[in-house]
């Protein structure tokens, strides 16, 4: 059993004057790739911006390798080593595409090995190069807020709905980037699209109305059509 | 098809690149060649001011182009390096020394208070922090209204700089013990004193240019772009906000010291004035903002505008005087209509400056 690299406990998050997290729980293992699943406004966003500090948790705990996180300020906890790729992507537009990747860098210096595997993963990346961000396609944008997560070593990167928007074609280039990430880092995936979390997926958790309301591993949960339908109002099989 | 309409996008985009570098060219071959090319001492203080203003537009541009930080206190930090300087040359007498001590003494006092406004108030919303500035810039200027043993009041201050910036020093005779004449110039210390403005806003220039190709500047535009996406890959957004304020309200007072070199004067119109705070905006404008090439353009428009506009309109008014309506219309008393109607019509074609628009058209070929 891996040791457990984040763990939240009993997390409460307000916005204004909404509740929006109840206390939600939940342990992530060091490496691979590990769910977040559950309806709209279940929570799962808010989750992510919660443990990166954007939102502010009321109540509760949120411990990455034992250390309380949750009162450190967002840029802290990017310098533990946690990248966040939000659902909207977080490029910043007016920047060619080697100013977004060289502002993710440590120092703004380039590992050499580490930007040609990037290059590799993406050829679009190394295309427009010194192309402004805001003119690329919406699929290449998501490849560019990927790649800026690979072009340093992160303990932890969270990954919010990568694939909404997406042609099937890249949905599956996807795939295989987060496969390779995860071999040198755990990634905390938030998705709609069952398949793609089924195809990458070790453990799962299901959120619903702010609470973890299921955990276990994602192999179980693809093989039980009823807990897939009590959980998320789905079944894998309609999908098959 | 595709491979042509890319040929001609891409031709388009050299032309608008060569144009844009052209102009700047052209307008610093002009300052570089100025006491030559325009001999007369209007002309002379028209240069010397478009290149003071182009390094206290660029400097502001740092801050409202670049980071998204919009700032009312820049005129004050301008003042102080130019108080400073003006305080010291006054009573130290005239040299080096006391330019070196005023003007060391301005550039501490501006980053000392732009830290403190930066690290106090950049954390609170765009607006917040811009009346807090506008707040400490009319402290400033009364303050220095009010302390006129050492300021001069109302009146500023006049005063001697260094022997060597006098228009009785010969810096070169001839045979005849006459001061020698290059290309038509006076060798003297009037022509010392605009070279040393020159060549000292070309260095400031470059040290900015030098921060936006930066990494600093990378994440500056960042900030600009995203405060919460900046925040979310490691970077203190408060402490690069408050490192580029000081960043460039200390170049505004190095653009103040020259300010006070050139002029041997310095009053609260010369240096504090909201009508300067104005202009400068105005300028950043016109050149585009988040681009330093653009407080090039912008701050020779507006200057020649200014300064020149009242002359030209003398012309085309004699010009017309037979014409029914017209020659009334281009009364030179009316100079600031047609300055405002000329930054109407700049904005209305050039709505993200003349620089900015130019290069964005680039971008999209």
């Amino acid at each position: 059993m891996s040791k457990t690299l984040l763990k939240l406990d009993s997390v409460c998050t307000d916005i204004a004057q909404y509740h929006i997290l109840h206390g939600v729980s939940l342990e992530i293992p060091e490496g691979g790739v590990h769910v977040l699943l559950g309806r709209n406004g279940a929570g799962k966003t808010s989750t992510l911006r919660t443990i990166m500090g954007l939102w502010q948790a009321r109540d509760g705990s949120i411990r990455f390798r034992g250390e309380e996180i949750s009162r450190e300020h967002t840029s802290d906890i990017a310098r533990r080593g946690i990248a966040y790729v939000p659902e909207n992507m977080g490029i910043f537009g007016g920047l060619t595409v080697e100013e977004n990747m060289r502002l993710a860098t440590h120092k703004g210096q380039f590992d050499r090995q580490r930007l040609s595997r990037v290059h590799a993963q993406f050829p679009a990346m190394e295309k427009f190069w010194t192309k402004q961000a805001w003119s690329l396609s919406g699929g290449q944008k998501q490849m560019l807020a990927i790649a800026r997560a690979m072009i340093e070593k992160r303990d932890l990167i969270l990954i919010d709905e990568p694939t909404k928007g997406l042609a099937p074609a890249i949905i599956l280039s996807m795939v295989d980037a987060f496969r390779e990430i995860a071999q040198e880092t755990t990634i905390l995936l938030v998705e709609q699209n069952f398949l793609f979390a089924k195809s990458l997926g070790q453990t799962v958790a299901v959120i619903d109305d702010g609470r973890i309301v299921h955990t276990g591993t994602m192999a179980a949960l693809a093989q039980d059509s009823d807990l897939q339908t009590r959980l998320l109002s789905l079944s894998l099989d309609s999908h098959q | 098809m595709g491979e042509l309409k890319n040929t001609a996008a891409s031709s388009s985009a050299r032309v608008v690149r060569l144009f844009v570098y052209g102009l700047i060219g052209l307008i610093g071959i002009g300052l570089f060649l100025a006491p030559m090319l325009f001999p007369d001492i209007r002309s002379q203080e028209v240069a010397a001011r478009i290149c003071i203003f182009i390094v206290l537009v660029a400097s502001y541009d740092l801050l409202i182009g670049y980071t998204g930080i919009v700032s009312f206190a820049h005129t004050m930090f301008f003042g102080i390096g130019a108080y400073g300087t003006a305080i010291a040359l006054k009573q130290m007498g005239p040299g080096w020394d006391a330019i070196l001590v005023g003007g060391s003494a301005g550039l501490a006092v501006s980053f000392v208070l732009a830290a403190l406004v930066g690290l106090l108030s950049l954390r609170v919303k765009a607006i917040f922090f811009a009346m807090v500035t506008l707040a400490a810039a009319s402290v400033m200027a009364v303050m220095a209204s009010q302390f006129s043993d050492f300021t001069g009041g109302e009146d500023g201050i006049i005063y001697k700089t260094p022997r060597l910036f006098s228009s009785a020093t010969k810096l070169l005779t001839d045979e005849n013990g006459k001061v020698l004449r290059i290309f038509g110039v006076k060798a003297n210390g009037k022509t010392a004193a605009y070279y040393f403005v020159f060549f000292g806003s070309l260095v400031l220039y470059f040290v900015m240019l030098r921060i936006v190709a930066s990494p600093l500047g990378t994440v500056l535009k960042a900030i600009r772009e995203n405060e919460m996406r900046a925040e979310a890959l490691g970077y203190k957004v408060v402490l690069y906000r408050t490192a580029i304020f000081c960043i460039a309200a200390v170049i505004a007072a190095c653009a103040g010291i020259l300010r006070a070199i050139w002029l041997k004067y310095t009053g609260p119109e010369t240096t504090l004035s909201f009508a300067i705070m104005i202009d400068i905006l105005l300028m950043v404008v016109i050149g585009g903002m988040g681009t330093l090439y653009g407080a090039i353009i912008g701050a020779t428009l507006m200057s020649l505008g200014q300064f020149y506009l009242k002359d030209l309109m003398q012309a085309a008014s004699e010009a017309t005087a037979g014409l029914p309506l017209i020659p009334d219309l281009l009364d030179p008393d009316r100079w600031l209509l047609w300055l405002g109607l000329v930054f109407v019509l700049l904005v209305y074609f050039f709505p993200a400056g003349i620089v900015g628009t130019l290069t964005r058209k680039e971008a999209n070929a």
